[in-house]
């Protein structure tokens, strides 16, 4: 318990990882005997902050590894670095900002909740997202949202080949430019209310780019719907 | 999974400590492959010194020595450092002159690298205890590798370790599987080429030795490997005087380089990275697929 100490500056509980476990840490945040967390010398670990219930403030102060904040249904976390693969992850609710970039997968299966990545995500940013909100401030990489059910995908900067490939439903917004859209994925007009949308979901990502900026990738629903003249095919 | 860590040192200040930081690197990664691994040096003049040819050796027999030294005529000062499976045999001799010396003293036993600056150890155990065993803390050196291996389409054996070196002072190691190894050692052993195991991994080692001797360079080799080799990989190459790095097309095998005046390193993880000495101000970024990424010393 030495690691765990009041902070009198910010009330949060400070956790130092150099020092204590992350087994430790998401035994506590399940359990949570406060309402906030500040979490020290992360230096890559894994599952930081995983399976959060309810409203639990973290904050990590470096570089997380793979699947921080997994699962999150109803935590806030910040990461004041950089996160490794699946950040937010089968996310149900709650918020998950990342001010550096974060790797592959992020807010992959995401049935919920807002992710913002201020910095860059890597390739197959959203994959299989299920409702999940997605806002990232520079660039995802290939097969960025590929196969997604249902959410939203905010991209400020580009999309690397294959946005959107084998897409079911969701609504995906890029700013600059999309290197290729992956199959039955198509440019749709951004309507008013899209434009509306997109404004809050800026907002809520704290990012002033104007909407009209973007444009607006869907699906063309042309994979998904069995076609009785293929039925000879099966 | 398998785990791979590199560092490529830039400034002489940090040579006396390769070994050291190396061995910080590859515990990071020891969960990715915990039953076997595989380290290799450049540069470190305590096995290999100033002069000699060394060559790594999968043989621990007594007298190993000795039995070089009766190969190798008028050359008195053979030196054999054993660390667990691996003796490392140095000699004043050409590193094709003490390949033939071991493999005569030592009929059968495989020999895994050969070179003038290189030394390479393997072993099957936990990476942490092997590191001790390779006494890798102890090793100066100017860059470094080391992988630990998930097993998968061969057997948890010393012989399956990483790096593949074949090829003198050169080292590759590999997170993934190649579909289309078949194919290619057949067209190698077609032109000639010998290979040592089934593994899928020195495929891939051969062609890069192959395309290096008809005179490409490491960038040029790996992006014709690229165009040739169907499967997963996240590719570290070393060669004398260079470090370079690529992945598949659809790079689903982790890689992360870090970049700073003083080193370039590149991990499976940023874990291993992040005991680095100034990683706080490193450029950070994860490499792109089917992109060549690569240094010269």
């Amino acid at each position: 318990m030495a690691a765990v100490t009041g902070d009198s500056v910010t009330s949060a509980v400070a956790v130092d990882l150099a020092e204590t476990s992350v087994r430790w840490l998401n035994a506590e945040l399940h359990n949570p005997t406060a309402s906030r967390y500040r979490v020290l010398a992360p230096r890559g670990a894994h599952a930081i902050a995983a399976g959060l219930r309810g409203e639990v403030t973290v904050d990590v102060y470096g570089h997380a590894g793979y699947y921080c904040a997994g699962m999150n249904d109803g935590g806030t976390v910040t990461v004041h670095g950089s996160v490794g693969v699946g950040v937010a992850e089968n996310m149900m609710s709650g918020t998950v900002r990342v001010r550096g970039d974060a790797s592959q997968s992020a807010g992959a299966t995401g049935h919920g909740g807002l992710l913002v990545v201020e910095g860059n995500a890597s390739m197959r940013c959203g994959i299989s997202m299920k409702g999940i909100d997605i806002v990232v401030g520079g660039d995802v990489g290939a097969m960025s949202a590929f196969m997604a059910q249902a959410g939203r995908l905010v991209v400020c900067g580009d999309a690397g080949d294959g946005l959107g490939d084998s897409i079911y439903e969701a609504r995906l917004y890029v700013r600059g430019a999309v290197k290729t859209l992956g199959a039955d994925c198509v440019e749709k007009p951004l309507l008013p209310r899209h434009r509306e949308e997109l404004a809050g979901l800026l907002a809520a990502a704290g990012l002033d780019h104007d909407p009209a900026e973007f444009r607006r990738y869907g699906s063309a629903r042309t994979l998904y719907h069995f076609a009785a003249h293929n039925s000879a095919a099966y | 999974m398998c785990g791979i860590v590199g560092l490529h040192l830039r400034d002489p200040k940090l040579f006396p400590r390769l070994g050291v930081l190396l061995e910080t690197m590859l515990c990071q990664v020891a969960e990715r492959g915990p039953d076997s691994a595989g380290v290799a040096v450049y540069g470190d003049r305590r096995r290999c010194p100033d002069g000699h040819a060394a060559v790594s050796v999968l043989d621990t027999r007594p007298g190993l020595a000795e039995a070089v030294g009766e190969q190798l005529p008028g050359v008195s000062d053979v030196l054999v450092t054993t660390a667990g499976d691996t003796s490392v045999v140095a000699a004043p001799v050409s590193p094709a002159e003490l390949v033939s010396a071991v493999r005569a003293a030592a009929p059968g036993a495989v020999v895994v690298s050969s070179g003038t600056d290189l030394t390479v150890y393997k072993g099957t155990g936990n990476p942490r205890e092997l590191a001790r065993t390779y006494d890798l803390a102890g090793a100066s050196g100017w860059q470094g590798l080391a992988h630990t291996r998930m097993a998968t389409e061969s057997a948890v054996t010393a012989q399956g370790c990483h790096p593949f070196s074949v090829g003198e002072d050169q080292c590759l190691v590999h997170n993934g599987s190649f579909a289309n190894h078949a194919t290619i050692r057949g067209q190698l052993r077609a032109l000639g080429v010998h290979f040592d195991s089934d593994n899928d991994s020195e495929v891939g080692a051969r062609f890069v030795a192959a395309r290096l001797a008809q005179g490409d360079d490491l960038d040029k080799a790996l992006r014709l490997l690229c165009e040739r080799f169907d499967g997963f990989y996240t590719l570290l190459a070393t060669t004398g005087d260079g470090f370079a790095v690529v992945r598949d097309a659809i790079a689903c095998k982790p890689a992360i380089i870090a970049e700073t005046e003083s080193w370039v390193a590149m991990a499976s993880e940023f874990r291993a990275l992040a005991g680095l000495p100034g990683v706080e101000g490193a450029r950070i970024y994860e490499p792109e697929p089917e992109r060549v990424y690569a240094w010269q010393r």
